[in-house]
């Protein structure tokens, strides 16, 4: 019984964790770009793929591959925010309408992306083996991967918080959310604010990505499922907060691992009673402004 | 003001629309006589995404609340055609599969539409990941199957029923933009706080809007699912299904009537074309379409049609200005 909840806990800390980072980073992205970016599952797939590339053909270990892919992702995000989204944010008039604009971009992106993926890399499964020796405590066995990708996790959380409340991008990054238009008069980049953030968060589902290829399979249409999660999980935690998306992440997790041990092919439908509990009871979410 | 002016009296523009309507459903309904089968099954799947662009546009074109659960009002169409369509004719499979959309986008209205903002969008985009995953698990639990077979229905008939459909979403949509109801969902789209105060029950209104822009859908989902005799969850509840109104909608101008159905027989002829031409590239192109139409569209193909005309009708009038 107590490994069985040994089990549990730790495999819902583990999911919970890459659930976080996805979530943070899709509310960095609609928090302060204010675009509600669908192809997010899609930055996940390509930071996978990238990772099991250069593990496999290049030989490179997998966390070196993770940290290569940091910037690549970075780069695709930086770029797509100061090209496209810049455009449209000159050419539509409201700030009402940038927003859902901006999403179905995304849209059209997360096609793009995908099909592109699908192009380079088929649409078959993929996988590599990376630290798949396990340990004992008492008689659950732990796998050392799984322990490795819960690490990287908590030490990426801990950058990041540090990142947004000590440095001086970071103060940038919290003003231009909660008043763009002062943050500008301030002398604020707000643009360039924007697509550093648009950037941060395709970093965190790159990094997301690259930590599930080194424990599940992957493949070029994995994204949406991560995408729909994410969305879950920034509803419950409120929309644009960061400690809600952490706590939302966590708490997803869990359920998911608990539902899991019950029934595999059900937990998305328990997420999604989840939210429609959450959005009868407390439509702001649970750390919600 | 020119609306005000004309009100009450019948004049050639405003019979226009309605007339000309009828009178393309005539000669469409007449078709089969001319036409080769193929041709038939063909504009069947045209008038499917017309019904389906125009259903989309009567709620999300005014309000702004972009709604993604196409597919899953589609997809219980096709559940529905499997399921009872051995019992029952297609007419009365469809307006069940139509009913039963229409109650289900109450509950989800119900639930979301209370909200402002993108939780709408949101709820709506996972709920065919959500119908999809449920439905897989009751047909592995309960009837042990992972697909089922689709009853073939003739294809004159189907055609028929779709085109009756047409018939009736038209004039719900030509209805809705003429009454209160509309004007109310108009004025949800420009400020839902302006809109409020001066009396609009705004979640009643969004509530209702939605559900009478699911029914068709589910409705055409029925008869759709016709054409292929065997479905599974995977197939049924296709994403994909669900931007295709959002962008015909889009590309054709989501603002007035002919602006969804100009889009949607341009995209779905695309779609045959591409699809049958070059597969591999669909999606590319799909989603290329999408941003720049976005971009450099913002009021569809209506819009730049509506602009040349003003300008060539401002030229003459700037004297008086």
């Amino acid at each position: 019984m107590s490994n069985k909840i040994l089990q549990i806990v730790l495999e819902g800390l583990i999911m919970g964790g890459i659930y976080a980072l996805i979530s943070m980073g899709l509310t960095m992205q609609y928090g302060v770009a204010r675009i509600l970016n669908v192809s997010h599952g899609e930055f996940i797939m390509v930071g996978a793929f990238i990772t099991w590339m250069l593990t496999t053909m290049a030989g490179i270990s997998p966390l070196l591959a993770l940290i290569i892919c940091m910037p690549v992702t970075f780069l695709i995000g930086y770029i797509l925010h100061r090209t496209l989204y810049k455009k449209l944010k000159d050419l539509t008039p409201s700030a009402g309408a940038y927003e859902g604009n901006a999403m179905l971009i995304s849209f059209g992106l997360m096609f793009i992306i995908q099909s592109v993926a699908q192009k380079i890399w088929g649409s078959s499964p993929q996988g590599y083996k990376y630290l798949t020796f396990s340990f004992k405590i008492g008689k659950t066995a732990i796998a050392v991967n799984r322990l490795f990708v819960l690490f990287v996790t908590i030490i990426i959380s801990v950058i990041f918080y540090f990142f947004l409340n000590r440095t001086r991008m970071g103060k940038a990054i919290r003003a231009s959310s909660q008043d763009p238009a002062a943050a500008g008069m301030m002398g604020i980049k707000i643009n360039r604010v924007m697509a550093i953030c648009f950037g941060i968060g395709a970093i965190l589902a790159g990094i997301a990505g690259s930590l599930l290829s080194m424990i599940n399979n992957i493949n070029t249409s994995m994204g949406m499922n991560y995408t729909v999660i994410a969305l879950i999980v920034v509803v419950l935690g409120g929309l644009g907060s960061i400690p809600g998306s952490l706590v939302g992440g966590l708490i997803l997790g869990f359920v998911g691992s608990i539902v899991n041990r019950i029934d595999t092919s059900l937990y998305m439908v328990v997420f999604y009673v989840l939210i429609m509990v959450l959005l009868l009871v407390r439509p702001k979410g649970l750390l919600g402004r | 003001m020119n609306t005000n002016i004309s009100r009450g009296r019948l004049n050639a523009k405003k019979i226009a629309p309605p007339g000309l309507s009828l009178l393309a459903l005539i000669l469409l309904s007449l078709l089969p006589i001319f036409v080769t089968d193929y041709t038939i099954i063909k504009i069947n799947s045209i008038i499917s995404f017309v019904i389906i662009a125009v259903s989309w546009s009567i709620f999300s074109g005014p309000t702004g609340y972009i709604s993604l659960s196409t597919a899953a009002f589609y997809g219980l169409g096709m559940y529905a055609s499997a399921i009872l369509g051995n019992h029952l004719p297609l007419p009365l499979v469809m307006v069940i599969s139509g009913i039963a959309s229409f109650i289900i986008a109450l509950i989800i209205g119900v639930i979301t539409l209370r909200l402002r903002g993108v939780y709408f969008t949101i709820f709506t985009f996972g709920l065919v990941e959500l119908l999809r995953n449920l439905i897989l698990w009751l047909e592995i639990k309960f009837s042990g199957t992972r697909g089922r077979f689709v009853p073939s229905v003739d294809f004159q008939q189907v055609f028929y029923c779709i085109l009756g459909t047409l018939a009736i979403i038209l004039l719900i949509s030509y209805l809705i933009k003429r009454s209160r109801f509309g004007l109310a969902l108009i004025g949800i789209g420009e400020s839902e706080d302006a809109a409020a105060h001066i009396g609009i029950n705004t979640t009643l209104v969004k509530v209702l809007g939605f559900s009478i822009s699911s029914f068709a859908v589910g409705a055409v989902g029925a008869a759709m699912a016709t054409r292929t005799n065997y479905i599974d969850p995977g197939i049924a509840f296709n994403m994909l299904m669900s931007f295709m109104p959002v962008l015909m909608a889009i590309f054709g101008g989501m603002s007035t009537i002919p602006g969804p159905i100009i889009g949607a027989a341009v995209f779905a002829y695309l779609e045959e074309l591409l699809i049958t031409k070059v597969p591999e590239y669909f999606m590319i192109i799909f989603g290329a379409i999408m941003i720049i139409a976005i971009l450099f569209l913002p009021n569809g193909l209506t819009g730049i049609a509506g602009k040349l005309f003003k300008r060539r009708k401002g030229a003459g009038k700037n004297a008086n200005t």
